[in-house]
C-alpha cells in the first residue's frame, strides 16, 4: 500500500476526526433520533409496555392548555429578550469602540455577567424581586411607589425573568457586536465625513450594512439560545415544592415544560413530542432568519 | 511502513472500542450510591438470600435503619438486608429508572400518594394473604391507610404515619392579649385569634396571623379536612370522581380558604420564603404543619416559645390529615427473596419497631395501638399529633404533583386575577377529575 503524502496526511486526520465523530453520533445523534421513535408511543417511564400511539402524542399537546401557554411565554421571551439584548449590547459596544482609555477595564466589566453562574444570578434576581423585604421594592418604596408583587403576579414575573435572561447574555453580544465593529474600515467613516453625513446617516448606512453578518449570527444564536431558556425560569419562578413555571403558569417556557412532563411526570412519550415540536420551530425559526436577514448589501 | 500500518490498525481499534465501551453497559448498576450492608454469618440452617431496601436519605431514617437491619439478621442468619438511599429529589427518578431496566430494590419506601402509579405499573405485587390480609390490615392500622386500597387489594404498609396539627407561638399570643396557653378549638376561634395577632405596617405585612402557603400543608388542610368540616367528602367512595365542588359545602370550604388570604388577610403566599420558615423564625402566630416539623423546629429554632395542638374543629367534626411513607414488596422479590421479603416486612412494621420509630424519627407508629401508649402520650409536643391517629384521613392521589398544582392553581386565580372562587374550584376539579379518568382507564 503506497500512498501519496497527501494521502497518509488526510487519512490520519480522518481518523482522528473519527473518534469524536463517533462519539457524536452514539452521544448526540443516536439520541437525538430515537426522541422521534419516543414520541410516538405512550412510553410512561414506569410502566413496562410502552404501546404505540402513532400521532396521539401531538394531538394531546394541540389541546394541552399549558403547552399552549409555554409557547405563547417563550414566544414573549424571544419578542423582547432577543430585539432589546442586542440594541442595548450594539449601543454599548458602539460606545466602548470609540473610548481608548480603560477600554479593557470597561470590556471587563461588561462581560462579567456572561460568565457567572446562571443559577447563582437567579437567585440574587429572586431576592431583588422578592414582594416582602425585596431590594427592588425597598427602593422604589423610597420613591414613593407602592409594593409591586412582581414574581407573585402573572403579569410582572415574565419580564423579571426576561430582565435576567437580557442582563445575563449582554457581554457576549457586546464583545461580539465590539469584533465585528472593529472589522469595519475606518476609511468609510472618514469619507462619509467629508461627505458631511451626520452621525445617524453613518450609522444607518455604514455600521449596520458592514455589521450584518454579525448581527444575523447573533439574532440566529440569541434565538436559539432564548427559546431553549431554561435555568433562568427554573430558578426564578419556581414555588414551593420543585413546581416551576411561576403563578399560573405564566412563565412557563417550552423546555421547562418538557423538562417536567419528562422528569416530575415520567411521561417521556409526550415529552419527545413536544420536543419534535420545539427542533421544528428552532429549524424553522433558523432558515427563515438567514434567508431573510443576510442580505448581501452592494456599495 | 508497516510499523506505521500496524500502528494505525491498532489506533483504530483502540479508538473504536472506547467508543463501544461508552455506548453500551446497559447492564451495568446504574449508579454507585452509598451502600450500607451488615454481613452476617450464614447457618447452613437455611439458605443465604440477600435482599435489597430502598428509601430517600433522611439521615435518622437511614440510620435507624440500619439498626434495625442489624437487628433483623441476628434473629435471622440466612438473610442479609442490602440498604440503598437516594436524595429525595432524585429518588422518583432513580426508582423509575431501575424499574422500568428490570432491576431495583425487593422491597421499596414509597410516598403513599405514589403508590397508584407504581401499582398501574405493575412494579408493586400484591401482599401475601397470609401475613397481611386486608381484614388483618385494617383491623389493626390506623384508618388512613385504607387510602392505598386499590381494587380491594393492598400492596403497601407503612411502619410510621404523620398527621397534621395546630402550632401556635406563645410570645405572638401574649404580645396581642391572648392567653398564651388557650390555642384556638374552633374554626371561628382560629380565625379570630389569627387576625388579633396579624401585624401589618404601611401596607406590609409584619406579623402573621395563619400562615397561608398553598405548596405546602395548605392544600392538605382543605382536602380533607376542611372540606369534611363544612360537610362535603372530597372524593367517592370508589375513588373516581373528585367531589370537591359537588356540593354548596365545598364552595363554602373554598371560599373559607381563601378568604383566609383575600378578606382576613391574616397571611400571605411565600411571606419569608414560606409558611414553616415564617414560624420558625417567629414571624407568623399559628401555623398548620405535620409532626416530621418537630424535628427542625428542634434543631433550628431552640428558643421559640410554641405550642402544638390538634387541628381546629368546626361543625362538630374533628378530623385531620394522614399521609405516610409505606413500604411495598416489588415484582422483583420471587421465591427466597420474596419470603425473605415479607419476613423483613413484618418485622418493620412490627409493634416494637413502631415505638422505636415514633421515638427516633418523630413520625408515629401506624398501628392504632400505638395512639393509646402512655409512654409516648408523655411528650407534650407529639400527643396531639398521636391522639389524631384515629380521626386522621388521607386523600386519594393518583398524581400528587398535579392534584397539588391544580389546588394552588384555583387558590392563584382566585388571589391573583380576581377569579370567582367558584368557577377556580370548578376548573381545578374538573383537572383532578379529567387525572383520575386517565388513571382508572375511562
Amino acid at each position: 500500500m503506497k500512498l501519496s503524502i497527501k494521502g497518509r496526511q488526510s487519512m490520519w486526520a480522518y481518523i482522528f476526526i473519527s473518534a469524536p465523530m463517533l462519539f457524536f453520533l452514539c452521544i448526540r445523534i443516536y439520541p437525538a433520533l430515537y426522541a422521534f421513535n419516543v414520541s410516538l408511543h405512550k412510553w410512561d417511564l414506569l410502566s413496562k409496555n410502552k404501546p404505540f400511539v402513532f400521532l396521539d402524542n401531538f394531538m394531546d399537546l394541540f389541546h394541552d392548555q399549558v403547552f399552549k401557554a409555554s409557547l405563547i411565554n417563550t414566544g414573549k421571551y424571544i419578542l423582547f429578550a432577543v430585539p432589546i439584548g442586542l440594541a442595548l449590547s450594539l449601543g454599548i459596544a458602539m460606545l466602548l469602540n470609540s473610548i481608548t482609555k480603560g477600554a479593557s477595564v470597561y470590556r471587563m466589566v461588561v462581560f462579567i455577567p456572561y460568565v457567572t453562574s446562571i443559577v447563582a444570578v437567579s437567585w440574587v434576581w429572586r431576592w431583588m424581586f422578592m414582594k416582602q423585604g425585596g431590594l427592588i421594592n425597598n427602593v422604589i418604596g423610597l420613591f414613593g411607589i407602592s409594593r409591586q408583587p412582581f414574581l407573585d403576579s402573572t403579569s410582572q414575573a415574565i419580564y423579571v425573568v426576561i430582565s435576567n435572561i437580557i442582563w445575563q447574555a449582554l457581554g457576549f453580544y457586546t464583545i461580539i457586536f465590539l469584533a465585528g465593529l472593529k472589522q469595519v474600515p475606518k476609511t468609510y467613516y472618514e469619507a462619509a465625513m467629508i461627505d458631511g453625513a451626520s452621525p445617524w446617516q453613518k450609522f444607518k448606512n455604514i455600521t449596520i450594512p458592514l455589521l450584518n453578518p454579525t448581527i444575523v449570527y447573533l439574532s440566529v444564536m440569541a434565538t436559539i439560545q432564548t427559546l431553549q431558556v431554561f435555568t433562568q425560569v427554573f430558578n426564578i419562578t419556581s414555588g414551593g415544592q420543585g413546581i416551576a413555571g411561576g403563578p399560573l403558569n405564566s412563565t412557563v417556557s417550552v423546555v421547562l415544560y418538557i423538562y417536567q412532563l419528562a422528569f416530575v411526570n415520567y411521561k417521556m412519550g409526550y415529552a419527545s413530542a413536544a420536543t419534535v415540536i420545539l427542533f421544528i420551530i428552532i429549524l424553522t425559526i433558523s432558515l427563515f432568519q438567514m434567508k431573510v436577514l443576510d442580505k448581501k448589501y452592494d456599495n | 511502513m508497516g510499523r506505521k500500518v500496524i500502528s494505525l490498525i491498532l489506533a483504530g481499534c483502540m479508538t473504536f472500542s472506547v467508543l463501544l465501551a461508552g455506548c453500551g453497559n446497559k447492564n451495568e448498576a446504574p449508579d454507585s450510591t452509598p451502600q450500607t450492608s451488615t454481613e452476617t454469618s450464614t447457618t447452613a440452617a437455611a439458605k443465604p438470600v440477600s435482599i435489597e431496601y430502598w428509601q430517600y436519605f433522611y439521615e435518622t431514617k437511614v440510620n435507624l435503619m440500619d439498626e434495625l437491619i442489624k437487628e433483623f439478621q441476628g434473629a435471622n442468619s440466612n438473610i442479609t438486608v442490602v440498604q440503598k438511599h437516594f436524595p429525595y429529589d432524585s429518588y422518583q427518578q432513580k426508582v423509575a429508572a431501575a424499574v422500568s431496566a428490570g432491576s431495583g430494590p425487593d422491597i421499596i419506601n414509597l410516598y403513599y400518594g405514589w403508590v397508584p402509579k407504581y401499582v398501574k405499573s405493575g412494579t408493586l405485587q400484591q401482599l401475601p394473604e397470609a401475613s397481611f390480609s386486608a381484614e388483618k390490615i385494617e383491623s389493626t392500622f390506623a384508618p388512613m391507610v385504607k387510602v392505598n386500597k386499590i381494587d380491594g387489594k393492598y400492596y403497601t404498609v407503612p411502619t410510621a404515619v404523620r398527621t397534621l396539627g395546630l402550632f401556635w407561638n406563645k410570645d405572638i399570643f401574649k404580645a396581642n392579649g391572648l392567653d398564651p396557653e388557650k390555642p384556638p378549638k374552633t374554626l371561628e376561634e382560629l380565625v379570630e385569634m389569627a387576625k388579633k395577632c396579624t401585624k401589618i405596617e404601611n401596607g406590609k405585612l409584619e406579623i402573621e396571623g395563619l400562615t397561608f402557603q398553598p405548596s405546602g400543608q395548605l392544600h392538605s388542610w382543605f382536602r380533607p379536612v376542611l372540606l369534611k368540616q363544612f360537610g362535603q367528602e372530597p372524593i367517592s367512595a370508589d375513588q373516581k370522581t373528585v367531589q370537591w365542588n359537588a356540593s354548596e359545602n365545598g364552595y363554602k370550604a373554598f371560599e373559607f380558604l381563601v378568604n383566609l388570604a383575600k378578606v382576613d388577610k391574616v397571611g400571605e403566599k411565600d411571606f419569608f420564603t414560606d409558611d414553616s420558615t415564617a414560624f420558625i423564625s417567629g414571624k407568623a402566630a399559628l401555623h398548620i404543619d405535620g409532626s416530621y416539623r418537630l424535628g427542625s423546629l428542634k434543631s433550628q429554632a431552640k428558643d421559640l416559645n410554641y405550642g402544638v395542638t390538634v387541628l381546629p374543629s368546626y361543625n362538630g367534626v374533628d378530623t385531620s390529615f394522614g399521609s405516610f411513607w409505606t413500604n411495598g414488596i416489588t415484582t422483583n422479590a420471587t421465591g427466597d427473596k420474596l419470603d425473605a421479603s415479607v419476613k423483613f416486612l413484618e418485622y418493620l412494621t412490627s409493634t416494637e419497631v413502631m415505638k422505636t420509630w415514633t421515638q427516633k424519627i418523630g413520625e408515629i407508629g401506624a398501628r392504632t395501638e400505638i395512639a393509646n401508649d402512655p409512654e409516648l402520650l408523655k411528650d407534650d409536643k407529639l400527643a396531639p399529633f398521636i391522639q389524631q391517629l384515629p380521626i386522621a384521613d388521607s386523600y386519594f392521589y393518583v398524581d400528587e404533583d398535579a392534584d397539588r398544582k391544580a389546588l394552588m392553581d384555583a387558590i392563584d386565580k382566585v388571589l391573583l386575577n380576581n377569579v370567582d372562587p367558584k368557577q377556580a374550584l370548578d376548573e381545578a376539579t374538573a383537572q383532578v377529575q379529567k387525572l383520575l379518568d386517565e388513571y382508572w382507564g375511562k
